[in-house]
């Protein structure tokens, strides 16, 4: 328990230290705030250019006409993941290391989604019309090709939204109710809005706890089935590269892997900045390295696994993708992908890595590098290289892709900075049920 | 409009056990309408309470039955609606239905969950109960409706089971 809830050892001290996170901030934050402002600003500009001048700008000519925008809505769904497999599967299984990360996670995973989903919107080119992708009929009477994986896409990423949002803000009441009640003035008529009236009475307790459970439950095969719809997007299509039955496991692990990556990039700078260190500990680092580890070793084998089975199929195609991917022209692409992701991980097996902070967030910014690029390979390599050699070509990012990727970062950053400083950020609730309640006797 | 109090008594505990002492001779004199309150669920306060398990799942279980049939429903009736024929394949084909099927029930199913929650919640309304910001903390409170008369004796009980803090709410 010690290693758990290191320190904070009463109630009170638990909600006094989390409610603390919520005053006015510091230098670092701000900092960080204002660059991911910034970013956001630049990405906004280039957006506005793009709507001008159209989607020419981004560099779109065949084979290649989806590359960086679809890469980071792969991305950033990915990221989402290990939200959802922090709060929802580790808590089935009742892992109790979770308990102090999940809430960021949680809130990780609501914007990352927010973010991938301004990808396909963008990628459309004529952004005003995206209610095409809902299921009503077209002016012939013609409804959506369900077939077709991208319309599947559409349902997977807004259920995935809807409940993960649902989650993140069914778990955040009893924490907003304790916040309201430490705050005076104005901020707790705020928070009392956010608290639904949650009084922590006996009958609240006891749907709200079979409620957070079946949310649980229902979020688990959801995560798995998010990004394996993902997977298909490409896997259904029969581009050298893409069409492989070990799509659907392959992203999954690779989403949680890249989730995990987030979770300390965002985390380490963050514990420091809220003064959160004696709640958010080794310990903690140490499961989430763990966590790393397997998926980064399940990548490592489905890397291994996609190069023999592109030499085991005998297809002249399959092969030549995967040896461009390896020597061709943006054979650097390849192995950012393969040394950042399958061997970067695998400095976890040492305590001493798991244990040190610097390396922890050196290793996470590389890990996500190296995600980026795994997407970029994917879609970008595998459409340059098709069935026609007189049509290949390598695809560069122009100035417009990096604007948006910045613009991402910046978005995505912004909303979550936002919301570790309005909301609580470590969740009260569940570390002050691993507290024993002090007994009469003077024990727990 | 100003909200109208419940007149009762309001305690305060630091002791799970003197709580759980309380709520045990509050329910050995047949009384079942007094409200706990507590920062985190716990197992010693649900387990005095006698309390079962909750309603809500069926409305999850409904909800996802519900969703899952609109999903399959949707997109049969939809490729029925205007058949496309492609190589002789099924105009309605089940298994790339299945994602929508499997999407929407999950959906309509966390959604009726927390619909259910709130509409379970709200049967027991808190309006008009005393409370004490304590309750979020790291006290335990407990709310016995009284009327005057019937105030000093409830007072007793709960300080005889362990309350640091007891005070009568008219």
């Amino acid at each position: 328990m010690a290693a758990i809830v290191h320190h904070t050892q009463t109630h009170a001290e638990v909600t006094r230290d989390v409610v603390a996170t919520l005053g006015t901030p510091g230098r670092g934050y701000n900092l960080m705030l204002a660059g991911a402002v910034t970013a956001f600003l630049i990405g906004a500009g280039t957006f506005v250019m793009l709507l001008k001048d159209g989607l020419g700008l981004a560099g779109y000519s065949p084979p290649v006409m989806w590359s960086v925008y679809i890469t980071t809505f792969v991305f950033w769904v990915g990221i989402g993941h290990a939200g959802t497999l922090i709060s929802a599967i580790l808590f089935l299984f009742r892992s109790p290391w979770r308990t102090a990360v999940y809430r960021a996670t949680e809130a990780m995973t609501v914007f990352a989604v927010m973010t991938a989903g301004l990808f396909p919107i963008i990628h459309i080119g004529r952004q005003w019309f995206f209610y095409w992708l809902l299921p009503y009929p077209n002016s012939r009477w013609l409804w959506p090709n369900f077939k077709s994986p991208l319309i599947w896409d559409v349902f997977a990423i807004s259920t995935y939204l809807t409940v993960s949002t649902t989650f993140l803000v069914v778990g955040l009441v009893p924490d907003v109710a304790a916040a309201r009640d430490k705050m005076t003035g104005w901020r707790q008529k705020v928070y009392e809005m956010f608290a639904f009236g949650w009084k922590g009475t006996q009958h609240q307790w006891r749907h709200y706890t079979r409620a957070y459970l079946y949310l649980a439950a229902l979020a688990t095969p959801l995560v798995l089935s998010v990004h394996s719809v993902v997977s298909w997007d490409f896997a259904m299509a029969i581009v050298p590269g893409w069409h492989g039955t070990i799509f659907a496991p392959y992203f999954v692990a690779g989403a949680i892997y890249s989730g995990v990556g987030m979770v300390l990039t965002l985390i380490i700078p963050l514990r420091k900045a809220l003064k959160l260190e004696h709640m958010i500990t080794e310990y903690h680092f140490d499961n989430l390295c763990k966590l790393t580890l397997l998926t980064g070793s399940i990548l490592f084998y489905a890397y291994a696994m996609e190069y023999f089975v592109a030499w085991y199929s005998g297809n002249t195609y399959e092969q030549v993708t995967f040896w461009r991917r390896a020597f061709g022209p943006q054979w650097w692409a390849g192995w950012t992908m393969i040394i950042c992701n399958a061997f970067v991980s695998q400095l976890f097996w040492f305590r001493k890595i798991r244990t040190n902070l610097t390396a922890l967030f050196l290793i996470s910014i590389f890990i996500n590098i190296g995600m980026w690029f795994e997407r970029w390979v994917i879609i970008a390599s595998s459409l340059a290289n098709d069935f026609d050699p007189w049509a290949w070509q390598v695809p560069v990012p122009t100035w417009a892709d990096w604007g948006i990727l910045l613009g991402s970062f910046g978005w995505f950053g912004m909303y979550f900075l936002l919301f570790a400083r309005t909301f609580p950020v470590v969740a009260i609730q569940e570390i002050k049920e691993m507290i024993p309640m002090p007994r009469k006797g003077g024990g727990h | 409009m100003a909200t109208r109090k419940v007149p009762g008594v309001l305690a305060s505990f630091v002791h799970i056990d003197a709580a759980t002492d309380a709520i045990a001779s509050l329910r050995g004199q047949g009384r079942r309408d007094f409200t706990v309150y507590s920062a985190a669920p716990n197992h010693e306060i649900e387990e005095a309470l006698g309390i079962t398990n909750s309603p809500v799942r069926l409305f999850t279980l409904f909800g996802g039955l519900t969703g899952c049939a609109a999903g399959f429903g949707m997109t049969i009736w939809m490729s029925r609606d205007w058949p496309l024929l492609v190589g002789g394949k099924p105009i309605a084909p089940i298994p790339p239905y299945v994602v929508m099927g499997f999407e929407l029930m999950v959906l309509i199913g966390a959604l009726s969950t927390v619909a259910g929650m709130i509409f379970l919640a709200a049967r027991n309304s808190t309006r008009g109960l005393a409370y004490h910001p304590s309750f979020s903390d790291d006290r335990i409170g407990i709310f016995v409706p009284a009327a005057a008369d019937q105030a000093g004796a409830v007072v007793e009980l709960l300080r005889h089971a362990g309350a640091t803090e007891v005070r009568h709410e008219a």
